[in-house]
């Protein structure tokens, strides 16, 4: 029966029946809510997990790497500052092929102190070795957590994955959520390499140059591998449960001249922008980016497009407006907005696409009206 | 939040997609606070902020003092007001009925605080927002306790346009 809940809930609710054997979380708004309902899971009986209650998100993903290497099913979330604590860590968990499912609450980085939506956190995050999928509905957050568990264990992946949903737009929103009972879906975990106490083996040892870079190119190998096990996954997940992901959503793309590309929410919304402007005789599209590593194949040929970032990088420009500019060798219309939660509508969004000026940069808010 | 929460279950249960968005700023209690919810037909999309409404809900008539609540409200839309009795409102369609007095005369208090989101849950029943059904269940899927339901029933009958 369907219900109505948070992203955060249902986020919970998705570790709930998959049933992790360790989660290690510190809190941190606006995640909090996920790993205190899973504490109360654990507390109440519902989720036979060890929960270690950490002093720092450094020592959350330190937690997780060490079940991971014993053999165990891992989780965490966090946002944030949170995340940016981590970022040793989450480099070591990559590097050492553990995969930790993580659920990341998108929000700005301080100072100012800023609670709400924005990807930069993530972003900042982009050339650690993690899978990186952004979801834009409470369903999405929840369907996608239970295929990142099956994902990431995959032999030919075994690479941590971070599940992004917006701060407070998604995180405490809420909306209908259909649970399923996912079974054999998300198959017992086997890791290759684990710890076994008859068989001593040394953990994180030194690779001098002759070998290091081998290491890199196995994590690369089995990112590119990753495209084919996410398509796998989302396609059986469609069999079983009857609701279809992609690497990336488009909405009205096939025939459009100009297509809208956002991650998150701002993706979903985007939408409805198209929807007005096709009445207005301009033939847009949106393109959702689920996926952000690996990074999906684009078809953009003869379109015009417009990024909207939600993140920056100072001195250069909006990373994903970069990434599909030098991936797909087009230019772009890179629009920046909703940084820190700043309110973007669907108007807003027709109004980038409408007044779009390719090649240029526009800071929404800033740069006065497009 | 609670009450946005039950109206968008009570919109599910009438067979509609709901989104309930709570507004978050440096909430503290007795500060005014905002809630929205968005009932279609159809999956929602839009996140960003309602700004024209169709109906607002006044659960506490003093916030009108300092804040204009019916800012953006659409051309003929509608307000349910808790209040012992009528009033106007030029331009829109005003139904009231006495959230305060049903809850206490349930006993529904906690902390010395009248309950009213689940009796408002029912006077938007009343209104023809939701069914009386859907309202009921979704009342129920949250609280055992039968006052609520009592209290809905109350403001289901009482609400006045």
């Amino acid at each position: 029966m369907k219900k109505i809940v948070t992203g955060n809930k249902a986020v919970a609710e998705a570790v709930r029946v998959a049933k992790p054997d360790i989660v290690a979380a510190y809190p941190i708004t606006p995640q909090t809510e996920i790993v205190e309902t899973i504490a109360d899971y654990v507390a109440n009986g519902q989720l036979a997990s060890q929960y270690i209650a950490v002093e720092s998100e450094h020592s959350a993903m330190a937690a997780c790497i060490g079940a991971g290497i014993a053999g165990g099913r891992t989780f965490t979330a966090t946002s944030s500052q949170g995340l940016l604590y981590m970022h040793e860590m989450t480099n070591w968990a990559a590097g050492a092929r553990l995969p930790i499912v993580m659920a990341n609450v998108n929000r700005s980085l301080a100072p100012g102190w800023n609670l709400w939506a924005e990807h930069t956190d993530a972003l900042q995050e982009r050339d650690t070795g993690w899978l990186q999928v952004y979801v834009s509905t409470v369903q999405e957050a929840y369907d996608t957590i239970l295929m990142a568990f099956r994902i990431a264990e995959h032999n030919d992946v075994l690479l941590p994955l971070m599940v992004n949903l917006d701060g407070f737009t998604l995180s405490h929103i809420m909306q209908p959520l259909d649970t399923v009972e996912p079974g054999d879906f998300i198959p017992p975990i086997h890791l290759p390499e684990t710890i076994d106490p008859k068989n001593p083996r040394g953990y994180g040892t030194i690779a001098g140059p002759a070998d290091y870079f081998r290491f890199r190119w196995e994590i690369e190998r089995s990112m590119r591998d990753a495209v084919r096990v996410i398509e796998e996954t989302q396609a059986v997940f469609s069999q079983r449960f009857g609701r279809s992901y992609g690497l990336t959503e488009e909405y009205r793309c096939s025939d459009a001249d100009v297509v809208v590309i956002a991650l998150g929410t701002l993706g979903k919304e985007a939408e409805v922008a198209v929807d007005i402007l096709r009445e207005e005789g301009i033939n847009a599209g949106s393109l959702r980016l689920r996926w952000f590593r690996p990074f999906p194949e684009l078809d953009l040929a003869g379109k015009d497009v417009v990024v909207i970032d939600r993140d920056y990088s100072f001195g250069f420009g909006g990373v994903l407006a970069h990434s599909i500019r030098s991936k797909n060798m087009v230019n772009v219309f890179s629009v920046i907005a909703g940084l820190g939660g700043q309110e973007v509508t669907y108007d807003d969004i027709a109004g980038f696409i409408r007044n779009r000026r390719i090649g240029e940069e526009y800071w929404f808010g800033v740069n006065g009206h497009v | 939040m609670t009450a946005a929460r039950l109206l968008a279950m009570a919109a599910l249960h009438d067979g509609n997609y709901a989104t309930a968005c709570p507004f978050y700023g440096a909430e503290r209690r007795g500060a005014p606070v905002v809630s929205y919810v968005r009932i279609d037909s159809h999956p929602i999309r839009i996140y960003s902020q309602i700004r024209n409404p169709d109906l607002i809900v006044v659960l506490d008539q003093s916030v009108m003092q300092s804040v204009d609540v019916l800012h953006g409200l659409k051309t003929g839309g509608k307000i349910l007001i808790n209040s012992t009795h009528k009033k106007d409102f030029f331009g829109y369609v005003t139904s009231y009925v006495d959230l305060t007095g049903i809850a206490l005369r349930e006993n529904l208090v906690v902390a010395g605080n009248p309950i009213l989101n689940t009796p408002v849950i029912g006077a938007l029943a009343g209104t023809g927002i939701v069914s009386a059904d859907s309202a009921k269940s979704a009342i129920r899927s949250m609280f055992s306790d039968e006052r609520n339901i009592r209290a809905a029933e109350a403001a289901y009958h009482e609400v006045r346009v």
